[in-house]
């Protein structure tokens, strides 16, 4: 039974990644992942400069999932380059370096130094919902500023190029052809939802520092495969899946909604790093039972007679 | 010491929340199914906070309780002169949990030499407890104010040196720390660690306190970690990351 994925023309040994954010800071932690399981790694978004991100707390969890606001910590790229090099030294699967900024300019020069440091691939991720105060609203939610930043990011490297949505629009399909015509190799959905708001009611205050935050988590699941599906009606390019994803069926579930590679994020605190074992597992029995040798027939299969 | 229990076990440690500044990692202290305490030093913003703004009876958020925790020899053996014995090396503002442990290890009638370390003899927390706690006490200060002059490790490999050990457990200082696990190491003691890293989520998730090179998540897999897996570990001793990932 075959388990990878050719993804914009680069062998992905199977078709689950670690979101952007989980355990991306350093390059042991992300080759740690790959020696779990996961098929590839998707580095935490780097900056140009060092961000220390809001303080704490910053991730918190509740009943039906996550809720986050971190707020974009990092290292900057420069140093970033170096835990990219020392995953790329340790380890041979594909890595996705995700980039940030403020305005296109800093995303493209970013992205240009990410694409040196060793990514296979570079994510934009245009869509964080925490950083609104500094940052206005993210420009996945207009599809012009998401082609401005695509296209800058697109001059900047001749590597693949996916860009992060969000599942805060009207329309994800109009986003996703927006960065497609702007030079996208691929489209990365969903990021967080929200943002939303938890209360502390004995303190009676909001429990995030920031007060509000993404919200991730087996909750969201249903918005992550509708998003993939219309997406993957909307645009001919592939599409990496993220969304309250903790088990094998999940993973299989936005295949068929349309994504080739699909990320954990939040199956790491239900399963924690036994999650990409178990997942493949599941995907393995699954497709046992379904007859089915090669996972990319599966790839969209709900759109199919629609 | 707040008026609530986790049912937490020596070595782990709860997130505490001064709404509207920060949270921040404290090792657990007591936790008897009554009270839960945590020690906690002035020695940054953080806490400094905490000493000037907040009084007994304020409220504070706290969430937990995280990580792995100590492991004592299993030991009952109504025999005297069969009883296990540790050694626990408490460096300055690492004693905390490692007074919490002596309370269990005394519980299960493991005997104990606590020895504890500080520059000078005003900075030698919790000894007051420590006595009553029915363990053998010694004491080490950098400048010589109270007991040995010297360093805790100084100590312990002369205890080391007399007498056999069950384990030796330790929290303090990393260099301290790196001394302790070296010295169990030649004697062939098993020895943990509580080790300290900036952290986020607390449970695993965000990478904060991955250490190189393995990945090691100290909110998770640790914070305790046997001396010898420790050692390999280059960053142990040498370095750390803040809160955007920065070697410092």
């Amino acid at each position: 039974m075959n388990l990878s994925i050719p993804f914009c023309n680069i062998d992905f040994p199977n078709p689950l990644t670690v979101a952007s954010g989980y355990l991306g800071v350093t390059g042991a932690s992300m080759i740690n992942c790959v020696r779990r399981g996961a098929g590839s790694v998707t580095s935490k978004t780097v900056f140009m400069e060092p961000r220390m991100g809001h303080p704490n707390p910053t991730v918190l969890t509740y009943e039906g999932g996550i809720i986050n606001a971190v707020g974009l910590s990092g290292e900057g790229i420069h140093q970033a380059s170096g835990e990219i090099a020392v995953y790329k030294k340790g380890c041979e699967n594909p890595l996705i370096g995700s980039v940030g900024g403020k305005t296109a300019g800093e995303y493209a020069e970013v992205a240009r130094l990410m694409d040196a440091a060793g990514a296979d691939i570079i994510e934009a991720n245009i869509s964080c919902p925490n950083v609104e105060d500094e940052m206005g609203r993210p420009f996945a939610c207009d599809p012009k500023a998401t082609a401005e930043v695509t296209k800058a990011v697109r001059r900047a490297t001749k590597k693949p190029i996916t860009v992060k949505l969000s599942p805060n629009v009207a329309n994800i399909g109009l986003i996703a052809q927006a960065a497609e015509a702007a030079g996208a190799d691929a489209i990365t959905a969903i990021n967080t939802l929200g943002p939303g708001m938890l209360i502390d009611i004995r303190l009676r205050k909001p429990l995030l520092h920031n007060k509000v935050g993404g919200v991730s988590g087996p909750g969201i699941k249903p918005i992550a495969v509708k998003c993939v599906y219309d997406i993957k009606k909307a645009v001919k390019i592939p599409i990496i899946g993220v969304g309250g994803v903790t088990t094998g069926e999940d993973v299989i579930e936005l295949m068929m909604a349309g994504a080739s590679l699909v990320a954990l994020g939040s199956a790491l605190i239900y399963r924690d790093l036994e999650a990409f074992d178990l997942c493949l597992e599941e995907m393995r029995k699954f497709c046992r039972q379904e007859n089915i040798d090669d996972i990319n027939d599966i790839i969209g299969a709900a759109h199919e007679g629609n | 010491m707040f008026r609530h229990t986790l049912n937490s076990v020596p070595g782990q440690f709860i997130m505490l929340w001064i709404p509207g500044l920060d949270e921040k990692p404290m090792a657990v202290a007591q936790d008897d199914g009554k009270i839960l305490k945590i020690g906690v030093a002035k020695v940054g913003r953080f806490t400094t906070h905490l000493f000037n703004r907040y009084k007994v009876g304020d409220r504070l958020g706290i969430r937990g309780p995280y990580g792995n925790g100590f492991k004592l020899p299993e030991s009952a053996d109504p025999n005297p002169r069969q009883r296990k014995r540790i050694a626990l090396v408490g460096g300055g503002f690492g004693t905390p949990p490692l007074v919490f442990l002596a309370q269990e290890a005394r519980k299960k009638k493991i005997e104990v030499d606590f020895i504890e370390g500080a520059r000078s003899a005003d900075l030698l927390l919790y000894l007051k407890e420590i006595k009553k706690l029915g363990v053998r006490v010694h004491v080490s200060t950098d400048d010589g104010s109270e007991g040995f002059k010297g360093y805790a490790p100084q100590v312990l490999e002369q205890l080391l040196e007399k007498n056999k050990y069950d384990g030796v457990y330790s929290c303090g200082p990393e260099v301290m720390m790196k001394k302790v696990a070296e010295l169990a190491s030649e004697y062939n003691v098993d020895c943990q660690l509580s080790l300290e890293r900036f952290m986020k989520c607390g449970f695993g998730i965000c990478g904060a306190c991955c250490m190189d090179n393995t990945g090691f998540r100290v909110c998770i897999d640790g914070p305790v970690i046997q001396g010898e897996k420790a050692l390999k570990l280059p960053e142990f001793g040498n370095y750390s990351r803040d809160s955007g990932g920065n070697k410092k």
